[in-house]
């Protein structure tokens, strides 16, 4: 089926201005937040309503059309890059809070509702939804259930599989299934948690409830600067080891804080190797407490200075530096790459040095910022996409980062999602077997390979084809495929 | 120990070939738990039994990476204890329901205790496992580290899954440090007036863990740092109750006098706020609100369609937990949609259909 076909399929049950195929219009939908991967799609359509969700959902199934289902598009794996020959759905236009229960602490939203906006709404009751990945103010729900997306008070709250309740979902055959309940489980498989990180090849969102929680009485953030990376890591584990689980916990590296403090004057310590800020909320009293615990055990382990918010307006300060780190990437350097690795804690400083080699090796520079407390590394490449051949170097920087992630007992990708991006390092973290589980889990909800198809899990022939494939203990991970 | 995981792979192949059913069975701590059961199975001599608790001990426990990694056949006891040692818990406080209870077993089950509202369940604490599918296939799934999204959540989809998907090998977990101090307030209270006070209090940033009424008293339980619990026991009121672990442990094991009516127990897992429910028998609540026990006065159909309905028109779901031989479904029937996929992934995981067949859903 062709746009125009589509189009006119569409335009049967939608009003003319909610599908759209011009190329001029269809433009602002040709990337996500990973804007290296660029691809038109045949036609976007806009549905306002569960309803028309469903029908066009049922014209592509039979139509054999694919579906990419996009948020706001704030990704960062290319997740909704759109299909040459299918339709991009977007649910921006489901928008609706259908409900705020204060005291069930419940809220029910469409797909399209921002991520922040739902704590706006939950204010007024003391209560707001805790996951707050870094584009908050602009992602949706929706794009948060499919990423399975976190922020930097996860560690202690929780991702967004941990704070979701209930799922309306559109399967491509035309089914609506709800997911979950009112209460706090359900019968059968936890096909919640399936949904969750998705990455919209499982079904379309359309509905979802997420838990809300009481806004604790005090936050207060201690500044602590140390002279190298490993001692750092270290008060990170000592903070753990005392029984803290600390509601934000963050490192940031030297370039990240020279590059940031330039612009935002947070006060960081310019001498530091790395800083950390580390987060404690709760009652006064219990905050004063936990403070003051987390202040010795920063000097014990060798903090070269250390800084407490006074109030609030310092505690939004200090952290203003570490959410300006991407911005400041961007002030310093053309272009920037932002990786997504996860690794054991206790393994941070021997992958910040294997980045800092790289780094040299490649002659690109990296920023480094990293979700402390869970171990989620955000290496940011610095690069020139102008000069020839360095968007490549960079991206092979990047995967040479993912794979000592997979190395040191982490995974690929903590909360951005594979999408395109990681889809080759897919290869190097599952072996054959686990490929096609994933590939029959898709099957299962999809049979014909209709949603988001060619994302988040590589064929086994694009793992045999992709270089950088690796030898474990002699084997090769696909002895029945060809090699090319 | 792979000669294990081998001897558990020729015995999964084998009855996959013979499509002859296999039963997954630990301690048999949970043998009363589900549909067509263990004891249903063994008493018509229809399977064979594939016991893993040979499978034992942990793998990996690094206290300040808040993450241990153990085999199924661990004990829940061990595991416990040796989290214990380093002031650190499984925050889910699963029921043991016996003795030799296993991680494995505790997983499969998917069951969680009191702490469950507020620190959350099983499966918000499983981070990823080491499985065979029905195959007899060696995957692995999620990791050892908080923060992953590669690839679905297989480990999560494994969690509560009563064995009928694979046979769970590893399994790593999150882990939380022990509160620094707990205390229990006990409450007098219409049963009304406590759902309404479970939920207003868990609309504020109180330290509250686990939640139970039953008889007009309400039971509280504050855990936390000391200024935290203090200051919250201010607002709460009450009485301190002296052995409160014990009360809480008694709840959690189902040794509660409540639990011990001899009656057809079922459970219903509602929206909190949930006004009192009227249903022939004895009820016990817990989890502020969201989890409704009710000794039944009988295992008739009238009494089902209520208990069903209820659970339904509480935005929830229920399940007969304890029964005797009752030809009842157990757990909340599926809308078809769900079904189909349910029967679909089951078929992917479980092609011979060889693994619990019946135990979740007599056509699983």
């Amino acid at each position: 089926m062709n746009a125009f076909e589509l189009a006119a399929q569409l335009r049967a049950f939608l009003p003319s201005e909610a599908v759209l195929h011009e190329i001029e219009d269809v433009r602002p939908y040709e990337c996500d937040g990973l804007s290296a991967y660029r691809q038109l799609p045949m036609v976007v359509a806009l549905p306002r309503t569960e309803e028309e969700v469903v029908e066009i959902v049922r014209r592509c199934h039979a139509a054999n059309v694919p579906i990419v289902a996009r948020g706001a598009g704030t990704g960062l794996s290319g997740g909704a890059l759109p299909h040459s020959e299918g339709l991009l759905l977007s649910l921006a236009k489901l928008k609706r809070i259908l409900e705020i229960d204060p005291v069930a602490r419940t809220a029910c939203v469409q797909p399209g509702v921002r991520n922040l906006a739902i704590s706006e709404a939950a204010a007024p009751h003391g209560l707001y939804y805790a996951p707050d990945p870094s584009s908050q103010i602009a992602c949706t729900i929706g794009g948060n259930v499919a990423e399975n997306s976190g922020g930097v008070h996860c560690l202690k709250y929780g991702l967004t599989v941990h704070n979701i309740l209930h799922l309306r979902v559109v399967t491509i055959e035309g089914d609506i299934l709800e997911i979950g309940s009112d209460g706090l489980d359900a019968p059968g498989y936890d096909l919640l948690a399936l949904m969750s990180g998705s990455e919209g090849m499982l079904g379309i969102v359309t509905e979802v409830t997420v838990k809300l929680i009481p806004r604790p009485e005090k936050a207060q953030v201690v500044l602590a600067a140390f002279g190298d990376v490993r001692a750092a890591g270290n008060a990170v584990a000592n903070v753990i080891a005392a029984g803290i689980v600390p509601a934000g916990m963050e490192m940031m590296d030297q370039i990240t804080t020279r590059a940031v403090e330039e612009f935002i004057h947070a006060g960081y310590n310019l001498e530091a190797a790395a800083i950390l800020l580390c987060e404690s909320d709760g009652g006064a009293e219990e905050v004063a407490g936990e403070v003051r615990q987390i202040n010795d055990i920063m000097m014990k382990s060798g903090a070269i200075d250390i800084r407490i918010s006074r109030d609030e307006v310092e505690r939004l300060k200090f952290w203003a530096g570490r959410k300006a780190a991407f911005p400041a990437a961007g002030r310093i350097s053309p272009d920037y790459y932002c990786m997504d690795g996860t690794i054991p804690r206790k393994n941070l400083a021997s992958i910040l040095s294997g980045i800092e080699a790289l780094s040299a090796e490649y002659g690109l520079r990296c920023m480094n910022v990293f979700h402390a407390g869970d171990g989620n590394l955000h290496p940011l490449i610095l690069y020139d996409a102008n000069r020839p051949g360095e968007l490549e170097l960079t991206e092979e920087f990047g995967a040479r980062i993912l794979q000592m992630c997979i190395d040191a007992g982490g995974t690929i990708t903590g909360e951005h999602g594979v999408g395109v991006e990681k889809i080759n390092q897919m290869c190097a973290q599952f072996k054959p077997g686990e490929l096609e589980m994933f590939h029959a889990i898709k099957a299962a909800f999809d049979p014909s390979g209709l949603l988001n198809p060619g994302k988040a899990v590589p064929t086994l022939r694009r793992c045999a084809e992709h270089g950088a494939m690796h030898v474990h203990q002699g084997k090769e991970k696909f002895p029945e495929l060809p090699r090319f | 120990m792979q000669y294990l995981i081998d001897q558990f792979t020729d015995k999964i192949r084998a009855a996959a070939g013979e499509r002859k059913p296999l039963r997954i069975r630990g301690a048999g701590t949970k043998d009363f738990y589900g549909h067509f059961t263990p004891l249903h199975l063994h008493a018509f001599g229809l399977s064979d039994v594939l016991d893993p608790t040979a499978y034992t001990g942990v793998v990996d426990y690094e206290p300040t990476e808040l993450v241990v990694t153990a085999r199924c056949g661990t004990r829940l006891t061990d595991l416990e204890a040796e989290l214990s040692n380093h002031r650190q818990m499984l925050a889910f406080e699963p029921p043991h329901f016996g003795p030799g209870a296993t991680i494995g077993g505790c997983v499969a089950a998917g069951l969680s205790g009191p702490r469950r509202p507020t620190a959350g369940a099983v499966r918000d604490f499983v981070l990823g496992v080491r499985m065979l599918d029905g195959k007899g296939d060696d995957l692995s799934f999620g990791g050892r580290v908080m923060k992953n999204v590669a690839g679905y959540d297989v480990a999560r989809l494994m969690t509560g899954s009563l064995g009928t998907l694979g046979l769970l090998l590893e399994i790593s977990l999150k882990v939380l440090p022990l509160p620094a101090m707990e205390l229990t307030l006990q409450i007098p209270l219409t049963e009304a007036e406590a759902i309404r006070r479970m939920n207003l209090w868990a609309g504020k940033p109180l330290p509250i863990s686990a939640t139970c009424f039953y008889g007009g008293q309400l039971m509280l339980r504050l855990s936390g740092a000391e200024p935290a619990v203090g200051a919250a026991r201010a607002i709460i009121g009450g009485e301190e109750v002296s052995d409160a672990a014990g009360f809480w442990v008694s709840v959690r094991e189902q040794q509660h006098p409540f639990f011990s009516m001899g009656k057809p127990l079922w459970r219903l897992s509602v929206k909190s706020t949930t006004p009192p429910l009227s249903l022939p028998g004895t009820q016990l609540i817990e989890w502020g609100g969201a989890l409704r026990w009710l000794a039944a006065d009988d295992e008739g159909e009238a009494v089902q369609t209520a208990v069903r309905t209820a659970a339904r028109s509480a935005g929830g779901n229920a399940t007969l937990f304890r029964h005797a031989a009752s030809s009842l479904t157990v757990f909340h029937p599926l809308a078809p949609g769900m079904m189909k996929i349910t029967r679909r992934l089951k078929e992917k995981f479980d092609p011979a259909g060889i693994l619990n067949p019946g135990r979740m859903y007599p056509e699983l």
